[in-house]
Parts: structure tokens; C-alpha cells; sequence
């Protein structure tokens, strides 16, 4: 039953994380406030490894009809999920009314770092302290709220030299004098400049499910698919020695006329009854998981519950453990009636 | 009148293969038993007594020779069809009685009632059943909290909660002490008076064999 609530936890702690990772990466791009991202051509939906953009390019887009603003920022992927971004504050200020310090103000100097709420409380950061981050000492200069762009802020031409990319661009966002003409100007967009990666904001975080990040849902099915063996495996022991363990009682019931039906009714309804319980604990632990995660790694990682998930994960578990119990089932079946009864 | 035949053994074999060697534990065995008898098969320990049960309740095949149980043939038998004998015409009492631990002392009972589609609930009749076996107080109890005595009694009502054609009894006085014995042996009789049920008593002990109507004796897989 622990082996069955654990395998039901694996799977909703992962799907958790998946859909926590999309959906704060999702609320962090509309905390920008821009209408349109830029993105270059060839780039995946989650992530931004490279900085192939000029940094010309926002103030030629600017001159498009109906943008009203560009600006544009760097990503460096750090470890784990992490990542800095190199950014214009002045420019992120006029885009969206800027950043909201709860402790400290924006970088004044290029060894100056801003970090989120949830970055600062996982890593114990207060303002003032020192963070080696890109081979570079940081000195964090601001606390802001966190759900704006990204966690971890820094100068954009400082970051761009210490990469290597100077006067490269990882994404570009544009403010536009009519929201309802987002669309229409990312249609122009695309036919203007072709290969390149233009969304609406609204397009975009849509974009960022389960089912359009082809990599994650890969990586869900794995977890599925190593679960349901494990479930298998964990269920087809369990049962295997429960049948061994009750060879007298099946015996029992054989003799008095227990037909092969019933045996395996009685097996199958016991395997169903361990997985629903088994999956109802999984369930509850997926709060424990929540709840350690919130309070280690709120930055890193962050787990969402997922209800529509309890159903399909019960649903693996209850598979699983009924695939685990056939065999078992199948030799409390065929075992002999007098050796089961003369079994000790 | 006689009673109607309701056990018809002809010229029963079983042997068993133990290794490559053949064991004969039945060699034609001739038996009629009447309805509403009860007779104790006696012998020693490999004499085939323990074999003949086991045919005679379907819980193994024969290798030759004819077994009706109410005019019904066995030889030929699926397991399907000797596990419907099992549930509507044999009932068994073992002698390590062979009770569900899980199961209270009325939920085995019930278990069985269950397997052999009858509906729920004792009739009036079983009830009186319990209280001849002295077990009616005993039946929330699970069979670690009774006697050796007691559990044999509740194997006894849940062999005959279905009204078989013949109660199979093993050696069920083997593991009792002589006082526990003598009330299941006297218990049995009484059933078999009262009820009219057929009783079919393997054992091995003369005492025992001495409470049937009738005694047959085995001897190397032949009755003598």
C-alpha cells in the first residue's frame, strides 16, 4: 500500500512540478506587462540558451506601426532551473511601472543584483550580501515582489560582456498603442520578419502547457511509464506472497467449493482495495512534498496541485496493481486443493 | 424400505506418480454407503483412507473405476464441475479444522452458505443446529479464540450449512482431547439421527470408528 502511495505521489509531485515550473514561468512573462515577445528563431517555448538577437533590433521594431515600445533582455541559464536575467531597468520601468522593492532599490552599479522574494527566501539573501553567480561576485542591491520577468536581475550590458554575447539579445518585448491589435501586429510581424518567434503575451503563456512542450510531456510519460512498472512490480511481490502466505485458505476456500472466479474476485477486490487507499495516502502526501518544497526551494521548484491529475494517477496505480496481481492470481487458482490444505 | 443408495464406489484406483515412481493408493475399491448411514472408514496411516476422502469430495480425480454421489458420476469430471459437487453436494470437516482465521466463527459458516448460493441468514432450523453444537454464543468469535473443541464445531455447522448429499469427515477427532472427542462424536451422531444427515468418518481410532453404524475397514488401497 506505502509502495502504491508512493508511486501515486511520484507521479502528481512530478506533474505538480511541471505544471508549477510552466505556470510561474507563465506569470512571470505577464508581470512584464508587454503585449508582444520577440523570441528568436529556433528557440523552445521554456527555455532561452542563447543570445543570438542584435540589440538593434528593438529599436527597429519600434518603428513598426502600433509598436509603441521595445525593450529587450538576455537570459543566462544557471544551474537547476534557474536563470539570470540581463535587463534595463530604466527601460523595464517605463514598460510596466517597474519593479516593487520590498527591501533595497534597483542595481546602481554593474556588480549591483536584484533578486525575487521567493529566490532571496530560499537562498537566505538580504540585501547586501555577496552571491558568486556566472564566475562574477553580486552584490544584491534590491528584494523585489516576486511574478515580474524574472528572479534574478542584473545589468543587461554587464551580463552580455561577462557571457560573451555583447550586444546580443535572448528576447524582445513590445508594448503596442492598442492591446486588441496585438494579434494583427504579430500577423505583420511574421511576414515582415520570418523565422523569428512573435507571440502575442496571451498566445504565449497559452503556449506554455504540458501538452505544447514536447519535452515535458516526454518526460511525464517516462515518470508514468516508471511508475506503472514499479506499481507491477511492487503489487505482483505483494500479491505473490499474500497468495503464498494464504496457500491454506485458498485451499479452504477451494474445498468447500470456492469456484476459480471467486478466488481471483476475492484477490483482484483486495489489489483494488490496496490501490484506492494506497492512492488516497499518495494523494495526501503530495501536500507533504508541496509543502517541503514551498519551504526549500520556493524559487526552484514549485508544485502545484493538480486535481485533474488525482483521477489519472489513481487510474496508473489501480492498472498497475491490477497487471502486479494476475499471476499471483492465477496460481492461487491453479493450485491443488490437497496440497494447499496439507500446507503449513 | 431401504434407504435410497446415495454413495457408489466401483472398482476405484488412484495412483499418484511420486518422482518417477508409481504409488497405488487406491487398488479397486467396492463401497455402497446409504442415504442417512453413518459409516467410519477405518485403517491404518497409508492405508488410502486419506485418498478415498479426497476422491469421494472431489478434491482430486480418480484414475479409474466408478464414484456416484447421488447418481451422479465423477470419473470424467472437470475441475469446474467437481468444484459444483464441492459447493452443492459434499460438505467437509477436517481434522485441523481448516476455519478461516480472518473470518469470525459465523462468517465462516456464512462464507460457505455464500459460495453455495443460499441466501443470507441461518433458518430457525440451522439456529437449532448451533445450539445442539453448543457454538450458538461462540459465533462472533474468530476461531483463535476458541477451543479445539469449538472450532471443530463450527467446521461441522459450516460443513452441513448447505444441506449436502454427505458430510466427508477426516480424522475429526485427531487433534481434540478424549472429553472434546467424545462431545464431537456424540455431536455427529446426534446430527446424523436427528437430521438424517449422511456421514462418511475416515480415522484411524477404534473409539471413534465405534460411534458409526457402520465400520469398513482399509488396508493397502483395498477395503477388507
Amino acid at each position: 500500500m506505502l509502495a502504491i502511495a508512493v508511486e501515486v505521489t511520484m507521479i502528481l509531485t512530478l506533474v505538480g512540478v511541471s505544471y508549477g515550473t510552466l505556470d510561474g514561468t507563465a506569470e512571470r512573462a505577464r508581470g512584464v506587462g508587454a503585449d508582444i515577445l520577440v523570441r528568436p528563431p529556433g528557440s523552445s517555448v521554456i527555455g532561452l540558451s542563447s543570445a543570438p538577437m542584435s540589440d538593434k533590433l528593438p529599436a527597429i521594431l519600434m518603428q513598426e506601426p502600433h509598436v509603441t515600445f521595445a525593450m529587450g533582455t538576455m537570459v543566462q541559464p544557471l544551474q537547476g532551473f534557474d536563470s539570470m536575467t540581463g535587463l534595463n531597468v530604466d527601460e523595464f520601468t517605463k514598460l510596466n511601472g517597474g519593479f516593487k522593492f520590498l527591501q533595497g532599490g534597483p542595481p546602481v552599479s554593474d556588480d549591483d543584483m536584484i533578486v525575487d522574494e521567493f529566490y532571496a527566501k530560499q537562498k537566505g539573501l538580504h540585501v547586501g550580501d555577496t552571491v558568486n553567480l556566472v564566475n562574477h561576485d553580486w552584490k544584491v542591491s534590491g528584494i523585489f515582489e516576486g511574478g515580474k520577468l524574472a528572479r534574478i536581475c542584473v545589468k543587461l550590458h554587464v551580463l552580455q560582456a561577462l557571457t560573451g554575447n555583447p550586444g546580443r539579445l535572448s528576447q524582445i518585448f513590445l508594448k503596442v498603442d492598442d492591446p486588441n491589435k496585438a494579434q494583427a501586429v504579430v500577423d505583420a510581424l511574421r511576414v515582415k520578419y520570418k523565422g523569428y518567434q512573435i507571440y502575442t503575451m496571451e498566445e504565449f503563456t497559452s503556449l506554455l502547457s504540458i501538452s505544447s512542450v514536447s519535452l515535458l510531456k516526454n518526460f511525464i510519460g517516462v515518470v508514468i511509464g516508471v511508475s506503472v512498472v514499479v506499481g507491477f512490480i511492487v503489487v505482483f511481490m505483494a500479491m505473490y506472497t499474500a497468495v503464498l502466505e494464504r496457500t491454506r485458505e485458498i485451499g479452504i476456500l477451494k474445498a468447500v467449493g470456492g469456484s476459480s472466479g471467486l478466488i481471483l474476485n476475492l484477490l483482484f477486490r483486495e489489489t483494488l482495495l490496496l490501490a484506492l487507499i494506497g492512492s488516497a495516502l499518495g494523494i495526501a502526501l503530495t501536500y507533504l512534498t508541496q509543502w517541503m518544497m514551498k519551504h526549500s526551494v520556493p524559487a526552484s521548484l514549485v508544485q502545484e496541485t493538480v486535481y485533474s491529475w488525482w483521477p489519472i494517477a489513481t487510474g496508473i496505480a489501480i492498472a498497475g496493481a491490477l497487471l502486479g496481481a494476475i499471476v499471483p492470481g492465477m496460481k492461487a487458482v491453479k493450485q491443488d486443493v490437497t496440497e494447499a490444505l496439507s500446507y503449513e | 424400505m431401504s434407504e435410497p443408495t446415495i454413495i457408489e464406489i466401483r472398482g476405484l484406483t488412484k495412483t499418484y506418480e511420486v518422482g518417477d515412481v508409481p504409488v497405488h493408493a487406491l487398488r479397486g475399491v467396492d463401497l455402497e454407503v446409504q442415504q442417512g448411514e453413518f459409516v467410519a472408514i477405518v485403517g491404518a496411516s497409508g492405508s488410502g483412507k486419506s485418498t478415498l476422502f479426497h476422491v469421494l469430495g472431489g478434491l482430486t480425480p480418480a484414475t479409474s473405476g466408478q464414484v456416484k454421489i447421488k447418481g451422479r458420476e465423477l470419473a470424467g469430471m472437470t475441475n469446474s464441475e467437481r468444484t459444483e459437487l464441492r459447493k452443492t453436494a459434499v460438505g467437509f470437516v477436517f481434522q485441523k479444522y481448516n476455519l478461516l482465521p480472518t473470518l469470525t466463527a459465523e462468517d465462516n459458516i456464512r462464507i460457505v452458505q455464500y459460495i453455495g448460493g443460499r441466501p443470507e441468514g441461518f433458518s430457525p432450523e440451522f439456529e437449532e443446529v448451533l445450539r445442539l453444537l453448543g457454538i450458538a454464543d461462540r459465533m462472533k468469535h474468530k476461531p483463535r479464540a476458541l477451543s479445539g473443541g469449538q472450532q471443530q464445531r463450527v467446521a461441522i455447522a459450516r460443513g452441513i450449512v448447505n444441506s449436502p448429499a454427505i458430510l466427508l469427515a477426516d480424522e475429526p477427532t485427531g487433534n481434540l482431547d478424549s472429553e472434546n472427542s467424545t462431545a464431537v462424536l456424540n455431536l455427529m451422531k446426534d446430527l446424523n439421527r436427528r437430521l438424517g444427515q449422511t456421514i462418511l468418518m475416515i480415522t484411524h481410532d477404534s473409539d471413534a470408528a465405534s460411534y458409526a453404524d457402520r465400520i469398513v475397514r482399509m488396508r493397502d488401497g483395498r477395503i477388507v
